[in-house]
Parts: structure tokens; sequence; C-alpha cells
């Protein structure tokens, strides 16, 4: 899975998740706040830096890196169609580009962060709001969504290879809507399944939720 | 020990379960039955994931609809399928879900953690993702999972129905060997060698509750007709 936590014993992975997040929104901010080309050109390459230099320092592979990018890439491919049609190539690219530093930034907090660290950090960080937002409820639905994201993918391939043994077509519109429905419906049984789950392994048993039918 | 009196349920208009009261006290239970023969929902009735339309289940003492966080934390539950009982996305915050629902933080979290990986033999995946385990595997994991809380009763829902012959195998061994109360809902016959009493389910009935031969001789005799 993308972005999933890789084991590892570096700096970065030692690093508080509080301070890796902080880190996170100061490169987002940096990156988007310079308007004039130059600006973006010279934040752009200091990102760019500091996005090898992670890496490296993390340990990680070059092709995990990239796994983490091309999943993006058509709807970056898009913004920058869309720039060059509207005569804007240059903004255009490095609109892109400073997204593709997001993305790996971002992927590289993710791949040196444990999913009950970053949630616990979360947890901590909205117990200021708590009057108005249920921490747990909103660290829950983060952790899920993470984790089910291979399990639906799964039930993706399950769902094409079924309809392609019966002579479904795997590509065009039709098949689209052919893989969307089912999967939505069984989407829906798992999140049943998936709340008697938790429910049974005693989520909510200190009243971080207030009852199972709300999960 | 677990008391279930006078216990009906319905979904909108179907009986799920016809009425029925009965105490299991004995350390080995096997429910058998048809697909659709009320089996897993009477499983979920054990620790309160669903509460009976009439009637009540007292596990310990416990009631399940006064008590049902107490009732949880008595009564481990594992599903059929283990990929939707695993929360997290790391094997080792995963076993440690459940611990940390219960309260445990700290040196006494990640001890108990490494205690369940242990015995579980999952020690060398603790950091792989879960999503890339196997079948067999996962289903460890589950266990893992809900035996790290030390219940005093598992109830297992099919827990072998998606596994191999070596895998359906290490499961039995270990529930052979667990000290806690079990309740196993399965239509695997072999996993009721050497328990104490096995109940048959058919149309929202137990129609026999009775040593594990004469209740499959019963049960393949139904399935049969």
């Amino acid at each position: 899975m993308l972005g999933i936590y890789r084991h590892g014993t570096s700096l970065l992975h030692s690093a508080r998740p509080g301070v890796k997040l902080a880190g996170l929104a100061l490169m987002a901010i940096a990156l988007f706040m310079p308007a004039s080309p130059a600006g973006i050109v010279a934040v752009s390459l200091g990102a760019a830096f500091t996005t090898v230099a992670g890496y490296g320092i993390a340990r990680i592979p070059a092709r995990l890196a990239i796994a983490q990018i091309r999943p993006t890439l058509w709807i970056l491919g898009m913004i920058l169609i869309f720039h060059v049609i509207m005569g804007d190539a240059l903004i255009g690219a490095l609109i892109v580009a400073r997204f593709i530093l997001l993305i790996a930034l971002a992927a590289l907090v993710t791949l040196t962060t444990r999913v009950s660290d970053m949630i616990a950090t979360i947890e901590a960080g909205l117990k200021p709001l708590r009057r108005f937002v249920d921490p747990g409820r909103i660290a829950m639905c983060i952790v899920l969504t993470i984790r089910f994201v291979p399990v639906l993918a799964n039930e993706a391939h399950a769902l094409q290879e079924a309809q392609a043994a019966r002579g479904g077509k795997r590509a065009g519109p039709g098949a689209f809507i052919r893989l969307a429905v089912p999967l939505i419906l069984r989407g829906l049984r798992l999140s049943e399944t998936v709340a008697e789950a938790i429910h049974a392994r005693g989520f909510g048993r200190n009243g971080s939720h207030r009852d199972r039918d709300q999960t | 020990m677990i008391e279930i009196e006078a216990i009906r349920h319905r979904v909108e208009a179907i009986t799920i379960l016809h009425e029925l009261s009965l105490t299991l006290c004995e350390g080995r239970i096997g429910i058998i039955g048809a697909n659709g023969s009320g089996k897993s929902t009477f499983a979920r009735l054990l620790n309160g994931l669903i509460l009976p339309s009439a009637g009540r289940v007292r596990v310990h003492g416990q009631d399940t609809r006064a008590a049902g966080d107490s009732v949880r934390a008595l009564v481990g539950f594992v599903f059929q399928n283990p990929d939707h009982q695993i929360v997290y996305p790391i094997v080792e915050e995963d076993v440690g879900f459940g611990l940390r629902n219960a309260g445990l933080r700290g040196d006494a979290l990640s001890c108990a953690v490494t205690d369940a990986l242990e015995r579980f033999g999952l020690t060398e995946k603790r950091n792989q993702p879960a999503h890339l385990l196997s079948g067999g595997e996962k289903q460890l994991l589950a266990l893992a999972g809900i035996l790290a809380l030390d219940p005093r009763v598992v109830v297992l829902d099919e827990p072998t129905a998606l596994l191999d012959l070596r895998n359906r195998r290490k499961i039995s061994r270990i529930l052979t060997d667990l000290p806690q109360q079990v309740v196993l809902v399965t239509h695997d016959l072999d996993m009721l060698d050497g328990f104490d009493r096995v109940l048959v389910f058919d149309s929202g009935r137990i129609v026999a509750d009775d040593t594990p031969s004469r209740a499959i001789a019963h049960y393949i005799s139904l399935m049969e007709a």
C-alpha cells in the first residue's frame, strides 16, 4: 500500500510525529507562498533538496519514493494540460512540480511514522476541540481509511476478475460502472462488519465514542 | 458461564432465533447448522454485538444489555474474515488496538503486544503491513489481538472458513490449548474433536444439544434429509 509505514531506525523514524507534521505544514506554506516564478523555483529547489535528503536519511528506496507519486500523475497531468491549453505552460509546470514535492514529503512522513503514533498526535492536537469533535472518533476514521484502502483494492481486483471471467470488459465507462456499483455495495457491507469488529475489540470502552451505531 | 434466558431475536418481520434458554458452562462448546440457521446471530448475542429482541444473556453474571462494555471485556469475538477484524495497518499496532482500548499504555502495552506476538509466532512480522500477511497469518493476528486481552470466553464465528488445511489445524491446536471457555461456530466438523458439547441449529432453533459425535450425527441426518 502506498505511504504505509516502513520500519526503520533512522533519525526521521525516531523524530516525534508532531515535529514531522509541523515541518510538513511549514513546507506546504513555503511552497505555495511565493508569487513570482523566480521565488517559486528557488523554494522548489530547496524543497527538492529536502525531499531527496529526507528519503536518503530514512533509507527509503527510490522506487518506493516514485511509487508514492505515480497514482497522482494522471490528475497532475490534467492540471498541466489545462494550463498548456490556457497558454500558461510555465505556471502549470511550477504548480505540478510543487504538488509532486508536497506529495513526496507527505509520503515521507507517513512512511516514517507509525499510524498509532500519528493518531496519538492528532488526538492530542484535537483535545482542545473536544467540546465540538470527538478526537477518538476522528482518529479511528483516519486509521480505518488507511487500513481499508488495500482491502477495497483487493475487492475491486476480485470483482474485475469475476467480471472478466464472465466475458466483461476491463476498460471503458461501462466497465467502470459495472465495477463501481458492486464495489460500493461491498464497501457498505464491509463497513457494517468492521463497525462490529471494532466494537467487539473494545473501541469506546473508555468513552472515546458514544455508541456503535454512530461508528 | 453464559446464561441465556428465554431469548428471541427478530429482524423486522423475520424471526432469526425462536425462544431458547440454556446455560453454557462447559470449556469447549461447538455450534453447527446450515447456512442461515441462526448460528452467527446466536454467537453475536454472547458478547452483546447484537441484543436479543426479548430475553437476556448474562456472561459471568453481567447482562449484555445493561453492561455491554463489561461483557465485551469478558468475551473476545473472532470473525470469519480476519481482514474485517484487523484495524491497524501494521501487525504490532493492530495487536495493541484492543489493549489500548482497555487502557494499557507505555511499557505495559509494549510488553503485552510482544507477548501476544511471540505466543502466535508473529514476532518476525511485527513491523510488516497486515495486508501483506497470508490468510493464516491474518487469522493468527486476529486471534492474537483478541487473546492479548485475556478474555474469559472466546467466541469464534467460522474462523477457519477461509483457511487451508495446515492453517485450520494450526488454529485448531491453538483453540485446544486455550485456558478460556471457547464457543466455536463452524462448518469444519473435525474441529469439534474433544469438545464437551455441541449445539445443532436449524431454522432458528436448537434441534440437538449433545456430545460431538451424537450432535454431528444429528446434523448430518438433517443435511441429508
